[in-house]
């Protein structure tokens, strides 16, 4: 079975306008809610308390809050969790004391709610929220540099600064779909993003790996056409291992319980944005960044030539004529 | 023709190893290294504890006083205004000839920064004995803690330290609300035990002074544990504390109700002997944590070095007590940073739904790459199959944990580790479309798709590598499983497959019809 025609090359480049023009819209709109809206910050970062109550019966909200607001965490919010009978409340402080802390208070004040069941207490402090956030930052940035690193090493400046372009587009873009949807954002979040900047990354060095070999065995000097050429036929590469990433991440997030449902969310437009960006941005960044064929060749030949004087003079070294 | 390679060999050896060691922890059998659940699977509470490491070095200013005040009263130096002061201690000897001998004695004492003005003395630590203090006053704590978790019977708790002045408590076993409330109350209990005189020449002011005045003549006021408004007018420095207690047992008395037996080590048993032959007729209170338990009237001297706390105890808290008088005060209170607790019902939901998504989405992904890629397909599933054996084979030989985070990472790595044989299955499409052999398709595709792969693997690796480094408890579980799966799947999906193919190579070159092998013509 086959997805795509391997015969037929696709004008990506021809196209490209438009694509960086949806690309910019989206990443425009992703930066405007980030800076309007900004991310829904969960307790591990924001620090505070959220127990989730599983009930006999349907979850009695109204009296929840009715109840609460009699106490001193009347401005908690209650939520519906997953099922009908499960409740996460939100309460923005933390409680230091040992021996008596919200739990144990959640637990008495909600006994006239009905029949329930503690099922889950996740309590962080201040010190600790400040923590996280910043071992998160922290995470984040070292995963980018190491990135960076690595690109370098591995291509050609404008190779590296369109993967570098593509990368922040997809976390961009992915953010701003956490924004939106207001996704609680905790460490599993983090987690998820930097996998997909593993994962967005690779996307592309293959697309970009096919680009350069096809510019070394080609005669001609046109960047599109072989852009075209090295996209076209990485495409079902590209689309295959996505779809089967899709496939699992999809089950993660339609089956994999609420609690987990973030994460998934995350790493499920993610991988979207990141195959669309490795088909049809990151290439066009590199037609962008006035890419020229003609010097690459003279780089590299130059490269080969040095590489060869080097050997040789190692091997006068050797025989010992120097 | 020869069927086994090198490869192949490796592969199978792979799956041997793969299926043996993931046994226990599959079949749940009761020998055998298993991997452990964390905390959001099965239940239980996490707590991150800080430790307040000042109240250490004050305590350990006091006793810098306390001996100061011994020695000058045995030696009959005289010294005035013995006071604690912005964590130091200052006094001033009255006469100067008797500096010398003052000097001498402060010598005894380490870690102190004495300075001088005229006959005024204030003494400080030195900066490296708080931080020598503090750093001990959390591994104090820590030790602490651990015993009384043991004796408390818990099954498995973890007590680590963690930065400076950070402890990491986890206690799978616990199932209940009660328990968990139980264990809390038990781990922050001071248990600070203290034999004090109760001042009996001014006993009857205690209810008209102020704690300031009481300070004046070395007093404190201390209330009763069972009723606030009875007061003791004890002396501020305790004969004894609970640092000679060698044991603690629950015990009952006449009126059968719970009380705590306890043995004092021998220089205890000598100190309060000696005290108790003093002062019969007086009264010597019993404080625990800053209340007077009782105030019993000394009617001989006891020797021997035991006795008992009574006041009004249940039977769980005279345990609790008991517990905590065998395991040592604790040298600082500590307060709650972080909780994580889990209901045991919510961790077997979670196991549940990461199950069916592991399940389901192994299924697609198998399904498709059959159909996609035929007998290609069928080989990377192999591949896919051993690949999570050995996951599971390798974290249950360190004895790592799986978290919920952590499924998500196998499930994730079924869909990644696929990719390789997607990338080589593809380039050997490739070459078989533009007339290779199919043996020499295969070697070639093998060989073309290495780089790709490496790429993908080490991206991929750097950033868990950074989550495992930066993550904590949960997310740690990610980055583990996921490097266990990106470095399993270079064994299995690049190595097995590659060695599968090339026992098979004899019947694919005869077979002539790639379609079959590859799902392409």
């Amino acid at each position: 079975m086959e997805i795509f025609k391997t015969n037929v090359i696709y004008d990506f480049m021809g196209k490209r306008l438009p694509f960086l023009g949806l690309s910019s819209i989206l990443f425009i709109a992703s930066i405007v809610l980030l800076l309007t809206k900004g991310l829904n910050f969960g307790i591990d970062f924001a620090g505070g308390t959220i127990v989730q109550v599983k009930y006999e019966q349907a979850a009695p909200i109204d009296k929840i809050r009715e109840t609460l607001k009699t106490t001193k965490y009347g401005n908690s919010v209650i939520t519906k969790f997953g099922s009908d009978e499960e409740v996460i409340i939100r309460i923005t402080g933390s409680s230091s004391d040992l021996t008596n802390d919200i739990g144990d208070e959640m637990h008495k004040i909600l006994v006239p709610t009905g029949n329930f069941e503690i099922r889950r207490i996740d309590m962080v402090g201040a010190k600790v929220g400040g923590e996280l956030r910043e071992k998160g930052l922290m995470a984040l940035s070292l995963s980018l540099l190491v990135m960076l690193i690595y690109l370098s090493v591995r291509f050609e400046w404008r190779f590296a600064l369109a993967s570098v372009f593509a990368l922040v587009h997809d976390i961009t873009i992915a953010m701003g779909a956490i924004s939106l949807f207001s996704v609680e954002v905790n460490l599993d979040i983090l987690a998820a993003i930097l996998t997909l900047l593993g994962y967005s990354l690779n996307d592309t060095i293959i697309v970009f790996d096919r680009i350069r070999e096809g510019i070394q065995s080609s005669k001609g000097t046109d960047l599109k056409g072989i852009i075209n050429e090295s996209v076209s036929k990485t495409l079902s590469r590209t689309t295959l291992t996505s779809l089967t990433t899709l496939f699992v991440v999809a089950t993660l997030y339609f089956f994999g319980g609420e609690i987990i449902s973030g994460f998934s969310f995350t790493l499920l437009v993610g991988i979207i944005v990141g195959t669309y960006s490795s088909i049809f941005i990151a290439a066009s960044f590199l037609v962008q960044l006035k890419f020229s064929v003609d010097d690459f060749k003279t780089k590299e030949a130059e490269k080969v030539k040095r590489q060869k004087e080097k050997e040789k003079l190692r091997a006068m070294y050797e025989q010992g004529t120097v | 023709m020869k069927i086994f390679n090198y490869r192949l060999v490796i592969f199978i050896l792979s799956i041997i190893f793969g299926i043996v060691f993931s046994i226990p922890s599959l079949l749940q059998t009761d020998t055998g290294k298993k991997i452990s659940l964390g905390l959001d699977l099965q239940g239980g509470l996490h707590m991150l504890l800080g430790v307040n490491t000042h109240e250490a070095v004050t305590s350990k200013i006091k006793t810098v006083a306390t001996s100061i005040k011994y020695f000058s009263d045995d030696e009959e130096l005289l010294i005035d205004g013995l006071s604690i002061e912005n964590d130091s201690v200052v006094f001033t000897v009255l006469d100067a000839d008797e500096m010398p001998k003052m000097d001498e004695m402060l010598k005894q004492i380490k870690g102190l920064d004495i300075s001088k003005e005229d006959l005024k003395y204030t003494l400080k630590l030195t900066a490296e004995d708080i931080a020598k203090t503090k750093d001990l006053s959390v591994a104090q704590a820590v030790e602490t803690i651990r015993n009384r978790l043991d004796q408390f019977g818990l099954s498995e708790p973890t007590v680590v330290r963690q930065g400076q002045t950070d402890i990491v408590v986890e206690l799978p076993g616990i199932k209940t609300q009660e328990d968990e409330k139980a264990a809390r109350e038990l781990i922050s209990k001071p248990a600070n035990l203290e034999l004090m005189a109760v001042d009996e020449e001014r006993a009857d002011q205690v209810y008209t002074m102020t704690s300031s005045q009481a300070a004046a003549y070395g007093d404190v006021i201390l209330e009763d544990t069972n009723n606030d408004k009875v007061k003791y007018l004890v002396k501020e420095i305790p004969i004894l504390n609970g640092s000679q207690v060698v044991d603690a047992q629950v015990g009952f008395d006449q009126s059968n109700q719970p009380i705590i037996n306890f043995t004092l080590n021998s220089t205890g048993a000598r100190i309060f002997g000696e005290f108790t032959g003093k002062n019969v007729g007086k009264r010597l209170a019993v404080v625990l944590d800053g209340k007077v338990y009782s105030a019993p009237n000394i009617r001989e001297r006891i020797g021997g070095g035991s006795g008992q706390i009574s006041g009004g105890f249940t039977m769980i808290e005279a345990g609790n007590v008991a517990i905590a008088l065998r395991s040592g005060a604790l040298p600082a209170t500590v307060t709650l940073l972080e909780k994580r607790s889990v209901g045991p019902s919510l961790g077997a939901d979670s196991i549940q739904a990461s199950m069916i998504a592991l399940i389901s989405g192994f299924s697609l992904v198998f399904i498709f790459m059959v159909i996609y890629y035929r007998r290609a397909g069928v080989i990377a599933n192999i591949a896919l199959i051993t690949n999570v054996f050995i996951i599971i084979a390798v974290m249950a030989m360190f004895g790592a944990t799986l978290t919920l985070p952590g499924m998500a990472g196998i499930v994730l790595t079924v869909g990644m580790a696929v990719d390789a044989n997607v990338i080589i299955t593809e380039r050997i499409r490739e070459l078989i479309r533009e007339g290779s052999s199919i043996p020499k398709a295969i070697e070639d595709g093998y060989s073309n798709a290495m780089r790709a792969i490496l790429d993908a693997n080490i991206t991929t690796l750097l950033v868990a590598v950074l989550l495992y480094a930066y993550g904590t408890g949960p997310i740690k579980g990610f980055a583990i499983t996921i490097s266990i799966g990106i470095l399993a799947s270079m064994l299995t999906a690049i190595l097995g497959t590659h060695g599968i193919y090339e026992a098979l190579m004899s019947r694919i070159s005869r077979d002539k019809d790639s379609k079959k092998w590859f799902g392409v013509k």
